[in-house]
């Protein structure tokens, strides 16, 4: 690898949508030789064929420990290899493993080179495990919606009371037992089924 | 007041005083409230404890010493207080493999030269016929089941490191690798040999007692900056497990304790197979053959729990012997120091005149192992049979 010119870099991820993340992420920040890899049963014989400077790998995922092998001296791998961190670095480490990546380094990269790559990886990772989190909630946004116009229907048709009236006595409720309205509106679908 | 500890683990059933510990209400009762945090390598365990986020690990026994040494990863120096098992390794081979050892064999298969030679031979035909060499599982590159296999076939005259390829797989891949014909063979802990069985894609060749009768496999590790500031804490969680491993050694309590390993959050499998293991009555043949082994996994019997400098020491020799690292007297000093029967001995309230009796690796083959008389070793190795 010249000293000016883009490192390889490759991404072992099983989430494609999360890899999509990091490459794009990467390729913004000017490196532009990114390789993806998520298919995990010839992890190691793609990577010799890769040959990168740098893979980033998401700690969920088991197959970590295949790459251990190759910080062993192997007739497989003929030139040294590294981990990056050493124990000045003892800092990124645990921000990597905070964000559940992980990067090791497979030639004489400098640290100085890898930490931009680490830390693009790090906020790149953050941001989508946020956007999961928000995914989810928005998904159960909806549910409690759904479930809350259909408690709302029931308590029209039992209490004749108008759907404004309805969602005014699942919110007095819900303050008054201190819960969620989604709660108490869960509850009411719960006892109608059971009472049908 | 509790002390809280986050301790991690890798879902195998020499986890079991851990496990037990927390489950039976254990570790309560000397003041801590420990969670479990389960893990999906052992790269995960090492680098969570060795930066902090763990405050103890279930931890292969070669790892507190790579990390202490700084082999293969950053130095964090780490203290052993107490072994979790001695031995439950096995080795497992194909249908077909087996198949190919059981003709080749010249004399019983059970014992180990015997299968390491008609290997050899496998080996070698294959590689007249130009096939494939054969490839075995393993888990880590620092691992009881790496030396494990690599002397079993050093002793058969194979050559692990060019007559066959050794790969690391997780645990839970071993089983589905063989199946799909990926590798031919593996060491592992239980109880993915026992599930290989199960499934009809494998057949044990050997328990791990066979290669070596007193093997330490799995063992809590602590970082030593903690273990000087927490030596109230640590002394706690010892006692514990010593009495978690005690509770789960009882034959009348193996029911429990399989069922509470079998659970979802902890292992995950089948309680049959579990207590199977814990019985040391494996089924090793698909036929249904069923072998039992007193020694296949120690949790507590013959003195299991205490950590033994003698194992550190067998343990660095193994690094040192497949080149891992230099040979350096020095190192073997700070590996011996890695396992600490000083801090069990006190955690058990004993006052250091309780001298655990020296017991021996007791390995099928080579020369007998002095860590006083390493260099020797090393040559009467290299003198004997593989190259060292």
């Amino acid at each position: 690898m010249g000293a000016e010119s883009s490192p390889k870099i490759a991404i072992v991820d099983e989430s494609p949508i999360r890899a999509a993340i990091l490459e794009e992420g990467l390729r913004e920040a000017g490196f532009t030789d990114v390789v993806r890899i998520d298919e995990m049963k010839s992890l190691l014989s793609r990577i010799y064929a890769l040959d990168p400077d740098v893979i980033v790998i998401d700690l969920e995922n088991p197959s970590r420990d295949i790459l251990e092998q190759m910080f062993q001296v192997s007739r497989a791998v003929r030139r040294p290899i590294a981990m990056f961190v050493d124990q000045s670095d003892a800092a990124s480490i645990q921000a990597s493993v905070d964000a559940g990546v992980s990067a090791y380094i497979v030639d004489g990269l400098k640290k100085e080179r890898l930490k931009p790559i680490l830390d693009l990886c790090i906020s790149r990772f953050n941001a989508f495990a946020k956007l999961q989190d928000e995914l989810d909630r928005a998904k159960s946004a909806l549910e409690d919606r759904k479930v809350i116009e259909r408690a709302k229907g029931i308590l029209m048709k039992l209490k004749g009371l108008n759907e404004d009236e309805a969602y005014v006595l699942l919110r007095s409720t819900a303050m008054r037992e201190k819960k969620k309205i989604g709660e108490i509106a869960q509850s009411i679908l719960t006892a109608s089924e059971l009472l049908k | 007041m509790t002390t809280p500890l986050q301790i991690g683990f890798i879902p195998l059933i020499d986890a079991a005083a851990l496990i037990v510990a927390v489950e039976k209400g254990f570790t309560q009762a000397e003041g801590l409230d420990v969670q479990l945090v389960r893990e999906v390598s052992w790269s995960n365990v090492r680098d969570k404890l060795n930066i902090g986020l763990f405050d103890a690990a279930h931890i292969l026994a070669p790892v507190p010493i790579a990390s202490s040494l700084g082999l293969g990863h950053i130095k964090v120096p780490i203290v052993v207080p107490l072994t979790l098992n001695l031995n439950g390794n096995a080795i497992t081979v194909s249908p077909a493999l087996h198949a190919a050892i059981m003709a080749e064999i010249d004399g019983d298969p059970l014992d180990p030269m015997a299968t390491a030679q008609a290997l050899s031979r496998v080996v070698a035909t294959r590689r007249r016929n130009s096939g494939e060499p054969l490839t075995f599982g393993m888990t880590f590159p620092f691992s009881t089941h790496n030396y494990q296999l690599r002397f079993w076939m050093a002793a058969g005259g194979i050559d692990p490191d060019e007559d066959v390829r050794l790969v690391v797989l997780p645990p839970p891949f071993m089983v589905d690798s063989i199946a799909s014909g990926q590798i031919d063979g593996f060491c592992v802990g239980a109880p993915w040999n026992s599930i290989a069985v199960d499934r009809g894609v494998g057949q044990i060749l050997h328990f791990g007692s066979d290669i070596m009768e007193r093997a330490a496999e799995k063992v809590l590790a602590i970082r030593q900056p903690w273990a000087e500031k927490n030596p109230q804490a640590l002394a706690a969680l010892v006692r514990s497990l010593v009495r978690a491993a005690e509770f789960a050694e009882v034959p009348d309590n193996r029911n429990e304790v399989a069922r509470i390993l079998a659970r979802g959050e902890y292992i995950g499998v089948d309680a049959g197979v579990i207590l199977r293991t814990l019985e040391g009555r494996l089924k090793i043949s698909v036929d249904g053959t069923i072998r039992e082994g007193g020694h296949y996994m120690l949790l507590a019997r013959e003195d299991a729990s205490a950590p033994d400098p003698l194992q550190a020491a067998w343990l660095y020799a193994q690094m040192v012997r497949w080149r891992q690292t230099p040979m350096s007297l020095e190192a073997l000093k700070a590996a011996q120091a890695v396992f600490r029967p000083d801090l069990y001995e006190a955690a058990l309230g004993r006052d250091g005149t309780h001298q655990l009796a020296a017991k021996a690796i007791g390995a099928f083959a080579g020369p007998a192992f002095e860590p006083a008389n390493i260099e020797a070793y090393f040559a009467a190795l290299q003198a004997g049979y593989g190259k060292p």
